[in-house]
């Protein structure tokens, strides 16, 4: 299994009395585009934190590109520099321009000069369609302007894998599409991605692979075709037909 | 009478101007150290362990809680019993620059977590230091946001230095003492001090407003709603 870029194995995770995550086994291979699906509450963000440690699991390993990161060693700020991560909120940092948003990261982690930080910036955003938006501060633009700013600062410190945390969770119906199509055209590039959402269409179109969690286990994992058209559990054809 | 008045205003002005220029300086040291031992605390207090934050608040309780004289008259009378004997100007540098730094752990506190923990877990997931996230991505933000009560405190600070001249250090409050008791003239003397505070404040106010509107960030000001 050459080709495993995220291994997770026996995950565990609780606040206080409250489960999240009850034994989560996740594999992802090299530019696999997974999708996590399930009913809110069921541990899917939290999943998706552990992988790069943003939260820490109660037990259980998490291994990217050959290394573990809960290993005691593990140097986690290397680590994460090869991951890029995409929030619902999409929290550029308010006090800089758009365009040193996208090259702060490459500044200050990657130890790039400010002139080539800034280069690789404005092509980054010239990718997302944001090249006449560089100069303005994030309080200027709009929600999906924002969130395809975010995935361009991911992007501009060449991660090995994407994940996004319900990236289109809090943007205006209409300004959803523009989001998603740059994910798509990311996917199309073989990025890994491991994704968060609510919209099923675009799971269905975009992923290799669905997992299914509920009650903070993994209850079904399968090609999306299969998930979406004959689902194997109850629970997951309960899911299906609330959304469809 | 317009000539007494003459007379008085006539030694009154200078004087005041040099006791204005210490009380400037007492402040502007006092609110350094204020910020300098502020600034830390604050990020202590909600970014460090719990021990830390058990400190920063314990700090923060005590010097809050009790008059900033009983504070200047426990360094001044009270430390030399320990053998550290302060001159009045240190004295008064140390009791209002602790005391400031009391009050602008809190303002700061305030600022860092309206700055919002989604800022400080985005530069994380980027693989930055928890130092160099405070660094480069809480702090800018935090010294805006708290612009408007760091203004207030300077504005207080002012104010609160008119207490020192009670362990003789010769500023504004200090000289107005004297030319009372020189003159025999308190109305004319009070109304006179309360416009060089109100001066030095105004000046202060407006110098915080340039440098409100000079560093606000597009976008992110309140909007106008009528």
């Amino acid at each position: 299994m050459n080709n495993e870029i995220i291994k997770l194995t026996n995950i565990y995770k609780s606040y206080g009395k409250t489960a999240v995550l009850n034994g989560i086994n996740l594999s992802v291979n090299h530019s696999e585009v997974v999708v996590l699906l399930g009913p809110s509450g069921t541990g899917k963000s939290t999943l998706l934190r552990c992988i790069n440690l943003l939260t820490v699991p109660d037990k259980g390993s998490v291994w990217v590109n050959g290394t573990e990161l809960t290993a005691r060693k593990a140097d986690i700020n290397a680590a994460r520099q090869h991951i890029g991560m995409v929030f619902q909120e999409f929290n550029l940092f308010h006090h800089l321009r758009v365009v040193d948003n996208v090259a702060i990261g490459q500044i200050e982690v990657l130890g790039k000069s400010r002139k080539e930080a800034l280069e690789r910036a404005k092509a980054e955003l010239a990718k997302v369609g944001l090249a006449d938006k560089a100069d303005l501060y994030p309080g200027q633009l709009s929600g999906g302007q924002k969130q395809r700013a975010a995935i361009a600062r991911a992007l501009a410190m060449d991660p090995d894998i994407m994940l996004f945390d319900e990236p289109t969770s809090a943007l205006d119906p209409e300004l959803i599409g523009e989001v998603l199509s740059v994910m798509k055209q990311l996917a199309n590039e073989k990025m890994t991605m491991v994704i968060v959402t609510h919209e099923m269409h675009f799971a269905r179109e975009v992923a290799d692979r669905i997992v299914f969690l509920e009650g903070g286990c993994v209850v079904e994992e399968s090609a999306p075709e299969k998930f979406f058209t004959a689902p194997q559990t109850d629970r997951a054809k309960k899911f299906i037909n609330i959304f469809s | 009478m317009m000539n007494a008045y003459f007379m008085f205003f006539s030694k009154a002005v200078p004087a005041m101007i040099k006791g204005s220029a210490l009380t400037i300086e007492i402040a502007v040291v006092s609110l350094m150290i204020g910020l300098l031992g502020g600034m830390p605390l604050a990020f202590l207090q909600v970014y460090g362990n719990r021990f830390f934050r058990m400190l920063c608040t314990v700090f923060a309780k005590l010097f809050r809680g009790t008059p900033l004289l009983v504070q200047l008259f426990l360094v001044y009378f009270g430390l030399p019993q320990f053998g550290i004997a302060l001159s009045p100007m240190y004295a008064a540098f140390l009791t209002l620059g602790v005391n400031s730094a009391a009050y602008q752990m809190e303002y700061i506190r305030g600022a860092v977590i309206s700055v919002g923990e989604g800022q400080m877990m985005t530069a994380r997931a980027m693989g930055m230091s928890k130092v160099k996230a405070i660094r480069v991505i809480i702090l800018p933000q935090v010294l805006r946001l708290m612009l408007p009560s760091w203004a207030n405190e300077a504005v207080y600070m002012i104010k609160n230095t008119a207490i020192v001249y009670l362990i003789a250090v010769p500023e504004l409050m200090a000289q107005t003492k004297i030319l009372i008791s020189r003159f025999y003239n308190p109305i004319e003397a009070y109304l006179t001090v309360a416009v060089f505070y109100f001066v030095i404040v105004g000046i202060i106010t407006l110098a915080f407003t340039v440098i409100e509107n000079k560093v606000r960030i597009p976008g992110l000001e309140m909007e106008d709603v009528r």
